[in-house]
């Protein structure tokens, strides 16, 4: 490229050939920035109007969970507790199904047909919208685990986790939706570290005489864990702030639980819920809210980034 | 004795099968929730699909039987995504242009990479605030609060990153020498962009794009505080400014009803939603797949 472009500059043109080429570039930069503004837009935008309700609860707001539009008291621990709690155990569930599927399209067990054709399958349940899974989750995964959910709660009650009574709509649902949403991003992402790993690695694995499943453990999961461990850190980005199934399953209360089988909240789903219909300093608590939610994605995106670029030319 | 043939009962050769069967049940784990979910909305939703649908303005949610069609859901839908586009496809492609053929590898474009990731890593919900935040309580447009431009602008927002980061990808894969042969023959750089790289890397731009949309018309999350939703025909060009009914929109509020109607008019909604999702995304595969195997440049 860059000889390219001193080659071409010496040229001689005429003057509105070279002016037209000089707009276009430079419309083309102001376009290239356009992201960088909307970005640096909405840090601002939403930092500036949480600044009411930040100066009055300051970060008492994030340890309290009293939320009352009529006593003008707003704290949203249940909202970051929730989301929290949902992303990591979904995350947890996620990684060594993702991980195994990965492993299991990427080796040769079955024909490369099948392989492939359980890739894409995976890789499409990424693209249904969010929204129809919710649907799908009240309406059919919620029926489908009642049994299950209270066979849970009379056999491990007494760890604080299962204490509650199960509710039609709960966290665990959520956890469970998650997972779905979750899998597809996982398993690419792992898919892709996994077939970068040279087939030299292999070979050497397998010349001196280790099994199969020894070379996976040994040789081939260290060599693409950076990758891994990336598309796990971009799918937890996604997990906080993913909104619409987790709104229609969790069941939207503020009532905090240790429990997850009662129902709870996290903090997109609070936007969700009350953005429309907000007013008032309840206007600013949300959008505290919404900043407390997009420095939690936005450190672990960038984290994930930094991870990318710092161990991805490793081979 | 016969070290050297495959033996079963070794720990090494248990551990094997094991861990095999395992990640045999991980893929199916995996795959299972796709099976049931297409199959429950082909069947459920397809049941639901009659003519009317497509005509008929849905009922306000009651405890009478008919639902009425989604006719306003469907069309807003359209004219909310087309609004996305046209915001961030020439956007995005300008910017991709700057990225792939002119930036030199500097700080100013790895921070614009840089932020095309972070900008795809924000949840969708923030564009939501951002855009009721900038457009929706300022009243900037025309008075009007809620609106289906206001809904068009935060799914643009969603959009953004991934035109640009299709363009940029796709024309780096075009070959050098197609660039040094038109700039070889005289022409400006704006014309062997326009005229030789973008052809070239076309496919490859046009299909990010297109799963871009698909993505974006199922997106709800932005909507609900910015387009909100509406029970009403689309007559003209000053329902812009109004609320404007989605499909994504209308499936969630209309699951959260208590009425058997509105959930049925829910599942109708999904089954188009997801059955014109999935097609652009099988098609865009098979000529991903297609290409791949004839086009070599």
């Amino acid at each position: 490229m860059e000889e390219k472009l001193t080659l071409f500059k010496n040229r001689k043109r005429f003057g509105i050939e070279k002016n037209i080429d000089i707009i276009f570039k430079n419309t083309a930069l102001v376009l290239s920035s356009f992201v960088a503004i909307i970005l640096l837009g909405i840090i601002l935008v939403v930092f500036f109007q949480s600044f009411e309700s930040f100066s009055r609860y300051g970060l008492k707001f994030l340890v309290t969970s009293e939320w009352n539009p009529v006593k003008d008291e707003y704290g949203a621990f249940t909202a970051i507790y929730g989301t929290l709690v949902t992303s990591f155990l979904s995350l947890l569930i996620t990684i060594p199904l993702g991980v195994g599927t990965a492993i299991f399209i990427t080796e040769d067990f079955v024909p490369k047909v099948v392989r492939e054709i359980i890739g894409s399958f995976v890789e499409l349940l990424a693209a249904i919208p969010s929204v129809v899974l919710g649907l799908w989750a009240i309406f059919v995964m919620e029926p489908f685990f009642r049994a299950f959910f209270v066979f849970l709660h009379n056999f491990f009650g007494w760890i604080p986790l299962f204490s509650t009574e199960p509710t039609g709509r709960n966290s665990l649902l959520a956890i469970m939706i998650l997972v779905v949403m979750l899998l597809p991003i996982v398993t690419s992402i792992a898919r892709d570290s996994l077939n970068q790993v040279p087939k030299k690695l292999r070979n050497a694995a397998y010349g001196i005489g280790a099994s199969r499943w020894k070379t996976i453990f040994s040789v081939i999961l260290p060599a693409a864990l950076s990758g891994i461990m990336a598309g796990v850190l971009l799918a937890l980005g996604r997990a906080m702030g993913e909104t619409m199934a987790v709104t229609m399953i969790i069941g939207n209360s503020n009532a905090f639980s240790w429990s997850l089988l009662s129902p709870g909240y996290t903090i997109s789903s609070m936007l969700a819920n009350q953005f429309g219909e907000a007013d008032g300093s309840q206007v600013s608590s949300l959008f505290y809210a919404a900043f407390v939610l997009m420095i939690l994605s936005l450190v672990v995106n960038i984290f994930a980034q930094w991870l990318v670029k710092k161990f991805s030319l490793k081979y | 004795m016969n070290s050297l043939y495959y033996q079963k009962r070794l720990s090494r050769n248990i551990g094997d099968k094991f861990f095999t069967s395992l990640s045999v049940i991980c893929a199916l784990i995996a795959v299972l929730p796709l099976i049931f979910l297409v199959t429950y909305i082909l069947i459920k939703g397809g049941s639901q699909i009659t003519p009317e649908l497509f005509t008929l303005e849905p009922n306000p949610p009651g405890d009478d039987l008919d639902a009425g069609g989604i006719n306003p859901a469907l069309i807003g839908t359209l004219i909310i995504t087309t609004i996305a586009s046209i915001i961030a496809i020439p956007v995005g492609v300008g910017g991709g242009i700057y990225l792939a053929e002119y930036s030199k590898g500097g700080a100013f474009s790895r921070f614009i990479r840089f932020g095309v990731n972070v900008l795809a890593g924000v949840p969708s919900i923030i564009a939501g605030v951002f855009i009721y935040a900038l457009i929706v309580s300022t009243k900037i447009l025309f008075g009007s609060m809620y609106s289906g431009l206001a809904g068009g602008m935060a799914l643009s927002i969603l959009m953004l990153p991934t035109v640009i980061k299709t363009t940029d990808e796709g024309l780096k894969l075009v070959p050098n020498e197609l660039r040094y042969a038109s700039l070889g023959v005289g022409a400006s750089m704006y014309t062997t962009i326009l005229k030789v790289t973008l052809p070239s890397a076309f496919r490859s731009i046009a299909t990010g794009v297109v799963l871009g949309i698909a993505r974006a018309a199922g997106e709800t999350a932005p909507l609900i505080f910015t387009a909100l939703f509406s029970y009403y025909y689309i007559t003209g060009f000053g329902d812009l400014f109004y609320e404007m009914g989605s499909l994504a929109v209308l499936i969630y509020n209309f699951a959260l009803e208590p009425y058997d109607a509105q959930n049925k008019l829910a599942w109708a909604a999904s089954f188009i939603l997801v059955l014109s999702i999935l097609s652009v995304n099988i098609f865009s595969r098979i000529l991903a797949a297609f290409t791949e195997k004839t086009k070599r440049v």
